[in-house]
């Protein structure tokens, strides 16, 4: 067994730096990129169910006209809140999740640039989500969608919408160290030979997905705070009466909250991307082609913000203009989308239940994106916009899309992070039900929405003739969650089968992080591999004939490392500092919203926090 | 101890700014001085911003647009050092600039 | 004649690039604050002859008042990066007194502009008074908290060198610790021209 030191700094003084790799405890002081992208998932997760009980409470009001299920109050609570967690809570982490655990181990690096940074943001994700769910229990949730448009959002006489401005205050923080972290690891973290074009396009996407957030949370930050101000000290960013401009949250908003859509999806594209071709055997077709059209989906996706806006009253110029960006951005997308027909084209394809939620999920994307391409057009915007025509495009991009992309993921690198493989029966169940679930939810909504029915509004009249699809609509989605529940049967049955994996590289796949066990020792490879292609791993274990035929190569580097390594290997220390230091920030806001006095603690408890993690001896990280 | 062997796959760029050029502290008086310089002619130039008529803000934002570079090429180093910090900082700027002008000139700032 | 100085970039690990990890993550945050700031300038310039009733800038600002507190800004700049040279000649002494002096220019610029602020407050402007006092004061008060936060890390690093706690290569940290302060300064550069110096109409919209 390889002896993992933790290096000491014989200068230590103060607190001693814990050193405990395993144990309860040790999960509130890891820096662990692998055991924090295992947090970030079971939380994102748990949140998925909340966020889906919300929707189930939507669907049982909308199932039937005039019903009395929710109130209109209470209905703008679950809606609002079903968005800000499905987005906020969910689709980003989990995506952060998988970003964590397997960047580094797909580039090969044993731990991120910066671990207690990763950490820090993992505790304030996990304190913000849980300062906004305490709105519930103080004064109400936010009711405002989750957009929050002013002045509704800066008027509003409940407490809700500042848990709002504070709540993702602290996860845009959260989010906005975590990228940081990542875009740093990807660029200067690389294994030997492993340059930027030889780069799994999960790692390419997870790098854009970072750098987008890097540049537009800022704009948000700057928009909550001055909805905050408003709100809490009477100043008048929003405020009509004494000459501003609510527009100007608008822009402010969709300035982030365009390139947040990309932030969503740009992960589910790199996982398609690497899963496709694995269920193919085939190496993805058009490999630049799919980099180059994410690094422009992420550039154009900063320039397209305003057709959101398109019935704000702009102007026939600035409609235009973004109308024409919109339909461009459709370019770049439809690239990716032949590329991966074409890896499947002629390929030798295997229908596991990883396989089917990526072919899935490019299908439900191509269709959401279809009902995209039709928002671009201004005009008939004018038609769909505030309906449920715009619900059942962002559903199939993000439900269809992001959301299969996430579970097409979990099937495959469940055996990676486990150590086992989810039950392939039950996941072609899960997937199926899940599908048809889907479909049945948010297809009609085109119709509903065509038909006029308002986005956001809590019952609808029966003499305007919804009833029939919603109840279509509602039926998919408690479908949908029998779906969830078979998922769930599968992660506990297989836990307690324990059948370990008979191999590390359970799907004779392409990329590095199959190189090594399964699960990853913390150290992550005993030697550091050096790359000498695209899909290293796989031409470790197939050259080609002169027919072009597959033809193992002789064992050597095959899926097994040469045994533990001969030399101490040290890795970054745990540290309780990260978690301190975020949990002052929370104690802030509610300081913000009750008292001066809780400020000033959280202020301290942050200060300590920081201060902790300067001073505390270290090792070389 | 720590035996990670990472080589140097590629980028050997020497650590930090060991480049010729590197400003003496006496140079940094001196761009303390034209920084300073700037500044008075910019409110100099305020109050005789009337007789300027059109000229005014040009020339203002001239001598903002300076002092502004020479701070981030000297002060901040970006002059001598890797390229690939200027890549970001531009990005940055580059991007803020744009997509705040965009604002802007829609919610008509510049119209008379 | 040029030093003949280098700063060490001390990552314990070699980089892909070649560049320190924390080098490549300050510039990464100092543009992502670009954003940020664009968007408060962004905000004050919107909104810059909106205001329904005064008071108005040219009823509170006082130039020559602002232009020093500029001046001593700048002047952080420079005993900033004579910090960092001394550091990087290893001339410790004089690296703790050129930071110390940053702080002390920086305090001066605070306290300058709470005497500032004070003074408008006085004067009838509050940050719910108008669009005026709420524009500015969020924006100054934003740049006025990233210079303490300044302050702090400087005082941080003045204190730790005292008791032997900065690495063995210091003028790393010291060149990041610049890098921020150096941005904090630029941003200002903006602030006194486009709030202070480009006049106002007064209920011109």
């Amino acid at each position: 067994m390889a002896s993992i030191t933790i290096q000491g700094d014989d200068r230590a003084r103060g607190i001693r730096r814990p050193s405990a790799l395993t144990g309860f405890k040790s999960w509130f002081t890891t820096v662990d990129h692998k055991k924090i992208g295992l947090m970030y998932g079971v939380t994102a997760f748990v949140f998925f169910i909340v966020g889906g009980l919300e929707a189930l409470l939507i669907r049982s009001q909308l199932a039937q006209p005039d019903s009395t299920v929710l109130n209109a109050a209470q209905y703008n609570e679950v809606f609002t809140m079903h968005g800000l967690t499905m987005i906020f809570l969910f689709v980003m982490p989990m995506s952060a999740a998988f970003f964590n655990y397997l960047i580094p181990l797909m580039i090969g690096a044993r731990d991120v640039a910066f671990p207690r940074i990763n950490a820090f943001s993992y505790w304030l994700f996990l304190f913000g989500g849980l300062f906004l769910y305490s709105s519930w229990f103080l004064g109400g949730a936010p009711n405002g969608g989750w957009f929050g448009y002013a002045p509704n959002s800066t008027t509003d006489p409940t407490s809700g919408m500042t848990f709002y401005a504070l709540g993702l205050l602290l996860t845009g923080i959260a989010s906005t160290a975590g990228a940081v972290n990542l875009a740093v690891t990807v660029i200067n973290m690389r294994a030997p030979g492993m340059s930027f074009f030889r780069l799994p396009v999960f790692v390419w996407m997870g790098l854009v997905t970072q750098l987008l957030l890097v540049f537009s949370l800022p704009i948000i930050t700057v928009g909550l705070f001055e909805l905050l101000f408003d709100r809490r000290w009477g100043t008048h960013f929003f405020d009509p009466t004494a000459g501003a401009d609510p527009i100007l949250w608008q822009h402010l908003f969709w300035l982030f909250g365009h390139p947040e859509v990309y932030i969503l999806i740009l992960p589910a594209f790199g996982i398609f991307s690497e899963v496709l071709p694995v269920f193919s055997r085939k190496p993805l077709f058009g490999y630049q082609f799919v980099v180059f059209s994410g690094i422009a989906i992420g550039f154009i996706g900063f320039g397209v913000w305003a057709h959101h806006m398109f019935a704000a009253g702009l102007g026939p110029v600035a409609n235009t203009a973004f109308g024409i960006s919109t339909a461009i951005i459709a370019i770049p997308t439809g690239v990716k989308i032949f590329n991966w027909m074409a890896t499947m084209y002629r390929g030798d394809l295997r229908f596991t239940a990883a396989m089917l939620f990526s072919v899935g999920g490019v299908a439900m994307f191509v269709i959401g994106g279809l009902s995209g391409v039709t928002h671009a057009i201004v005009p008939a915007d004018y038609q769909q916009t505030d309906t449920y025509y715009i619900v059942a495009h962002f559903h199939y991009v993000l439900f269809g899309g992001a959301i299969f992309g996430l579970f097409s993921a979990a099937y495959y690198w469940w055996p990676k992070v486990f150590g086992r493989l989810l039950s392939e029966r039950l996941g072609k169940v899960h997937f199926w039900i899940m599908i048809i679930g889907f479909n049945l939810t948010f297809g009609p909504m085109h119709i509903l929405g065509l038909q006029g029915m308002i986005r956001r509004e809590y019952t609808y009249p029966e003499s305007l003739g919804l009833t029939f699809w919603n109840q279509v609509a509602t039926l998919g989605a408690f479908l949908i969650a029998v779906s969830i529940l078979v998922f769930i049967a599968n992660v506990v049955k297989t836990k307690m089968q324990h059948r370990p994996l008979e191999t590390n590289d359970p799907w004779d796949a392409r990329t590095l992080e199959w190189m090594t066990a399964s699960p990853p020792p913390a150290y992550n490879f005993d030697e550091i591999p050096t790359v000498h292609s695209l899909d290293e791993f796989w031409h470790r274990k197939y050259a080609e004939d002169k027919n072009g035929k597959l033809v193992p190569v002789q064992a050597g580097a095959a899926d097994h490392e040469t045994g533990p390594p001969s030399r101490a290997i040290h890795l970054p220390s745990p540290s309780y500092w990260p978690l301190v230091a975020a949990f002052g920030l929370p104690i802030m806001a509610y300081g913000v919203i009750y008292s001066w006095w809780l400020v000033g603690l959280g202020v301290a408890v942050t200060l300590v926090g920081v201060y902790g993690w300067a001073l505390e001896p270290s090792v070389a990280e | 101890m720590a035996d990670i062997q990472i080589d140097r796959g590629e980028g050997t760029e020497e650590h930090g700014s060991a480049h010729a050029g590197h400003p003496s502290a006496r140079e940094y008086v001196r761009i303390f001085f034209i920084l300073g310089a700037i500044t008075a002619v910019e409110v100099a130039i305020y109050y005789i911003r009337d007789e300027m008529g059109g000229w005014f803000l040009p020339v203002l934002f001239f001598l903002m647009g300076s002092k502004f570079v020479i701070v981030v090429l000297w002060y901040m180093h970006l002059k001598f050092d890797d390229r690939r910090y200027s890549r970001f900082f531009i990005m940055g700027i580059a991007g803020a600039a744009t997509l705040y002008l965009v604002v802007l000139i829609s919610l008509n700032v510049f119209a008379s | 004649m040029a030093d003949v100085a280098t700063t060490v970039a001390h990552d314990e690990h070699e980089t892909t690039t070649g560049l320190p990890h924390t080098k490549l993550a300050m510039w990464l945050f100092l543009s992502s604050e670009c954003l940020l700031f664009g968007a408060l300038i962004t905000t004050y310039v919107l909104y810059r002859n909106a205001s329904v009733e005064g008071p108005f800038p040219a009823d509170v600002f006082d130039i020559g008042y602002t232009s020093v507190s500029s001046f001593v800004l700048l002047a952080s700049s420079l005993t900033m990066v004579l910090a960092l040279a001394a550091a990087q000649k290893r001339d410790f002494m004089r690296m703790r007194l050129w930071l110390l002096a940053t702080a002390m220019f920086g305090l001066t610029f605070v306290g300058g502009q709470v005497y500032e602020f004070t003074a408008f407050y006085r004067e009838g402007l509050a940050i719910n008074t108008n669009l005026f006092g709420t524009t500015f004061f969020v924006l100054t008060g934003f740049h006025g908290v990233h210079v303490t936060v300044g302050i702090l890390m400087l005082l941080s690093l003045t204190g730790m060198s005292f008791a032997d706690r900065l690495p063995d290569d210091p003028a790393f940290p010291v060149e990041m610790v610049g890098l921020y302060w150096h941005f904090v300064d630029i941003v200002w550069i903006i602030i006194f021209t486009v709030v202070y110096l480009i006049p106002t109409a007064p209920g011109a919209k």
